[in-house]
């Protein structure tokens, strides 16, 4: 019994990194993971929006998360991939610095955000795991695609 | 069971429908048997449904409607009264149909109210006081359990004998039953007709096969691409069918999804209805075209904005009837809707005949919500001041009324119909009445495009808003000049004010105005230019919604796949006008410095060419800047007059004319053509097919025998004919000269030519480049004068004779006065030879005199001119 209430509290993430922070996302919100190319800019468009890109014939708009959480540009990686995610029935890629192993995690270790958290970081995040050698942040997909406000009113 | 309900929920809203409107009508028409029977039948079906799926409310209230209005059956006179009730009624019946479309039950809740009234009318009519309240008990069947057939009959209640009956003896009259919300059109083409078959479809399923198709016309693009860039590829013919089958299998799934305007019209009788009672107008409501088809995704966007137009032109537009009387009109005010189809949009008018638009308060509002300044709308004309009811939170209605004092304006209906890609005209003629014009696409799915090129990124433009391409050029005519920072074009008869694509676009804010093409973009009435670097070519592009990421971005429509594999945006062109307002005055000012004239020497640069096939299968080309419009028409438009073939164009009327000189039009269907301007004559040439613009040096092999050949050319690796246009002018109108006289252009490797008219000097450069002479243009002659005085040499002057500021005489005067160019061969044209003109140049100092249609004579009296000056 015990192992089944363990299993029931383990939850799976993607784990990417962006400016040496470590992000995790829930696996069942990431589609695929790929190699930008291609990428068409898109003029007016908000900063965090580094282009759109045509993937298997869907298009894609690929969100730059560095920009998005004003992380600066400094030390980008040479070639960043994208972490392909669904939202309200539209395609989104996370343009990250790298994307690391699938982690199978206790919800039990999760922290709720530090108070004095940077606030767009804690905007997007929905707690802090303590693995053991870095500090994960769990991101919350339709936030840091700034849609969760839109989908909430 | 779920099945069912489902079925009877979609079918019962749609009878309920055609109820309101039927019993509309049934008021207008009371004596009308017909009309009520029907309404009957639908009522009764609806309460036998009901009882069938044990759905007691619903009955009850079906029920007491049908049992009023079996009174009116046996020939009692329906009152306004009872109408409102059985409407009052059938709304009743929709919210419970709507709650159990949710909740899969009938909601719970209590009809007594209505049931009652339904009963008291009932009395009424029947001359009886109202009916003692156990019989309302009896009503108030929320909770009793249906027994349809084995009961005694109710008071006013109809037996089901009778009612197999009136089934019997009732004609079935299907067109009817389509036709009700149209009572103006023609019966005869709609409506269910014996043997054809129909099909419910969900929706979602046309939905899937939609975008199926899509997917398949974007992969046919691919492929078309890919071929296009490979010589004689075997793919090439199955690739043509396959082209063609997918045509035809997106043009079969688009019919599916097309619906009837009139379906978006069907409440507005009922809408108008209620209204009138409430306003106290006498109000009609006529509906022309219901049978138009639409896209249903456009339908559903604009039924909103349909009737809210409706409810303001009852509420604002109509007067009271003694408004009416009093200016000598008809009580009954009238409000007309009509729709058809114009090219590939579908035009909706919604008029009324009521006072029109308040064009002072409209001024008086535009200033003190700042949307212009006192002085700003002083200088406006009325169509102008009255589009300011499309601005943002514009309501000129002072009291809140509310039919039409929600809140929503008639900005909320712009914005619904520019997010469909539509546009929206107002007219209005003081006492006379308001009308709406509003045109929207055929469908949204599927668009052709002009891509274009500008910093770097390609755009998609929609094909429907552009009206022409115009080849930037430094010299001569088609170049930018600024009144102050604005950068304006002048093309034919008006001011075009452009601006750069990329300075929209914010990507960048410098670099001249000289080079690239101008799109010319007509839309809403407005036309300007977007000066881009490159134009590519035109493309069906699916068009898909953009992210919402990107939706707040207002130059953009969508975005599309192309046929290469990238992603391109689309422009919207009400988006570009809205902010080229607001960019034209400002940043241009940068760009001033560039684009002084300099003279081009034309043998460099590389022409931009459209290519065509027409009459052989030979490619033909012709320079882009020598066409000014690309036309497509009707070929049923083509007339027949004195002998040639004419079609009446933009208020004119143009001769059309073939390559191999006898017009051969096509049987039916559409006609290409490009059309030829020179000030305001046009002619118009017939092409089997478009088939690319590119941009060439054009290195002209002459060599040709046939007449209207200049010569051939390599052009994307295959030889090209190139078209003298010239050739076909004399054709078209022999007296193409007699209008007034246009700037010049000339000859460079050693010919100046000097011609006011961009179409002579279009058409005779290449001549004299396929005759091997080098061809400087300019417009004026005062402009060669100059290029003379700077020090350029030729061997020859080409020049027109009817010139604005100088004219060929004075010209020829000013080179025989100076000593450099004293000797220097001058050959005149001019569309008038007469023995006096000759005398008169010869006394000028021309050296020879063609008439400007004779080539063949112009290049012989270059050819010996300049033989006789080199011998000299």
């Amino acid at each position: 019994m015990t192992a089944s209430y363990d299993e029931q509290s383990m939850s799976e993430y993607v784990t990417a990194t962006v400016a040496g922070q470590r992000f995790g996302l829930p696996i069942g919100r990431v589609q695929d993971v790929f190699v930008p190319e291609r990428l068409t800019r898109v003029p007016l468009a908000a900063p965090e929006v580094a282009g759109l890109l045509n993937s298997r014939g869907r298009i894609v708009t690929l969100i730059d998360v560095r920009r998005r959480l004003a992380f600066g540009e400094n030390s980008r990686a040479e070639q960043p991939m994208a972490i392909g995610v669904e939202a309200r029935g539209e395609s989104y890629g996370l343009l990250v610095d790298a994307v690391g192993e699938v982690l199978k995690l206790d919800d039990r270790n999760i922290d709720v955000n530090p108070v004095n958290l940077d606030p767009r970081l804690a905007d997007v995040s929905v707690g802090i795991h303590r693995l053991d050698e870095q500090l994960l942040l769990l991101i919350d997909v339709d936030r840091l695609l700034g849609l969760a406000e839109k989908a909430a009113a | 069971m779920d099945d069912l309900l489902r079925e009877f929920v979609t079918e019962t809203n749609e009878s309920l429908d055609v109820v309101d409107v039927e019993l509309v009508r049934f008021e207008q028409e009371p004596s009308n048997a017909k009309i009520l029977d029907h309404i009957f039948r639908l009522v009764h079906t609806i309460k036998g449904t009901c009882g069938f799926l044990n759905l007691p409310r619903l009955e009850a209230l079906a029920h007491a409607a049908e049992t009023v209005m079996g009174k009116f059956r046996s020939g009692a006179t329906p009152s306004t009264q009872a109408v409102s009730l059985i409407l009052a009624t059938i709304d009743r019946i929709k919210d419970i149909l709507a709650a159990l479309e949710r909740e899969r039950r009938e909601p719970d809740g209590d009809d007594a109210d209505l049931i009652t009234s339904l009963v008291t009318v009932l009395d009424t009519i029947d001359g009886q006081p109202a009916a003692p309240t156990a019989s309302v008990a009896d009503y108030a069947i929320g909770t009793l359990v249906p027994q349809v057939l084995e009961r005694p009959l109710r008071p006013g209640e109809v037996s089901l004998d009778e009612l197999e009956r009136v089934f019997q003896e009732t004609p079935v009259d299907p067109i009817l039953a389509r036709a009700h919300a149209t009572p103006v059109k023609e019966k005869e083409d709609d409506g269910v007709r014996p043997g054809v078959q129909s099909l419910r479809v969900p929706l979602e399923t046309l939905e899937q096969l939609m975008t199926t198709v899509s997917e398949l016309v974007l992969t046919r693009n691919q492929l078309l691409e890919i071929v296009r860039r490979q010589e004689d590829s075997e793919f090439k013919v199955p690739l043509q069918r396959l082209s063609n089958v997918t045509a035809q299998l997106q043009e079969g799934v688009m019919k599916t999804r097309m619906q009837p305007i009139g379906n978006a019209w069907q409440k507005l009788p009922r809408i108008v209805r209620d209204l009138s009672a409430e306003l106290g107008k006498q109000i009609d409501l006529e509906m022309h075209g219901a049978e138009t088809e639409l896209d249903r995704q456009v339908l559903d966007l604009i039924k909103d904005p349909l009737t809210h137009m409706v409810r303001n032109s009852a509420d604002h537009g109509l007067e009271t009837p003694a408004e009416r009387r009093a200016a000598g009109k008809p009580e009954h005010g009238l409000i007309r809707l009509s729709a058809y189809q114009e090219g590939g949009q579908i035009v909706i008018e919604i008029a009324d005949d009521g006072r029109g638009l308040n064009t002072e308060r409209i001024k008086a509002k535009a200033v003190s919500q700042g949307l212009a300044s006192a002085a700003e709308v002083g200088k406006l004309s009325e169509t102008q001041i009255h589009k300011f009811i499309f601005a943002p939170g514009f309501s000129t209605a002072t009291e809140v009324t509310s039919v039409s004092g929600r809140g929503v304006g008639m900005d909320v209906v712009g914005n619904n119909i520019d997010q469909i890609g539509g546009t929206i005209d107002v007219r209005s003629i003081a006492g006379e009445g308001v009308s709406f014009i509003i045109k929207i696409p055929l469908t949204l799915a599927i668009v052709s495009a002009l891509i274009v090129e500008a910093g770097g990124e390609r755009f998609a433009i929609p094909q429907l808003s552009v009206s022409e391409l115009v080849k930037l050029r430094s010299d001569g005519e088609q170049r930018i000049e600024y009144i102050k920072d604005t950068a304006v074009l002048r093309l034919r008869d008006r001011l075009l004010p452009v601006a750069k694509l990329t300075t929209l676009l914010g990507l960048d804010t410098s670099g001249a105005l000289n080079s690239g093409f101008i799109v010319v973009i007509e839309f809403d009435s407005q036309c300007f230019g977007i000066v881009v670097d490159s134009v590519f070519h035109t493309e069906e592009v699916v068009v898909k919604p953009m992210s919402s990421k990107l939706r707040n971005i207002a130059m953009f429509s969508g975005n599309t796949i192309l046929g290469d594999g990238a992603v391109i945006m689309i422009i919207d062109p009400n988006g570009v006008v809205q902010s080229i307002g607001a960019t034209v005055a400002t940043q241009l000012a940068a760009a001033a410095v560039a684009a002084k004239d300099q003279p081009s020497t034309a043998a460099q640069a590389a022409t931009s060419l459209l290519l065509f096939r027409a009459g052989s299968s030979q490619q033909k080309a012709v320079p882009l800047s020598l066409i000014t419009r690309l036309e497509e028409i009707d070929t049923q438009t083509i007339e027949l007059s004195n002998g040639r073939h004419m079609v009446q164009y933009r208020g004119h009327l143009m001769p059309l004319v073939g390559l191999d000189n006898s017009v051969r039009v096509k049987g039916e269907g559409t006609q290409p053509l490009l059309v030829f301007s020179d000030g305001s004559r046009s002619m118009a040439l017939l092409v089997d097919e478009i088939v690319d613009i590119v941009e060439e040096h054009l290195d002209i092999e002459p060599a040709s025998a046939s007449p209207g050949v200049l010569g051939s050319a390599i052009i994307k690796g295959q030889a090209t004919e190139i078209i003298d246009v010239g050739h076909f002018v004399p054709e078209a109108f022999a007296d193409w000269f007699r209008g007034a006289g246009r700037p010049a252009s000339a000859a460079k490797p050693s010919v100046l030519l000097v011609d006011d008219s961009p179409f002579y000097r279009n058409m005779l450069m290449p001549v004299l480049q396929a005759a091997g002479y080098e061809v400087t243009a300019v417009a004026r002659a005062t402009e060669a004068l100059d290029l003379i005085d700077k020090g350029r040499t030729f061997n020859a002057v080409v020049t027109d004779i009817e010139m604005p500021e100088m004219d060929g005489f004075a010209f020829a005067e000013h080179l025989r006065a100076d000593e450099r160019t004293a000797a220097l061969p001058v050959v005149a044209l001019s569309a008038v030879v007469t023995a006096d003109f000759v005398e008169r140049g010869r006394v000028a100092g021309f050296d020879d005199y063609v008439a400007k249609f004779d080539r063949p004579g112009l290049i012989a009296a270059l050819k010996e001119q300049i033989g006789m000056s080199a011998a000299a």
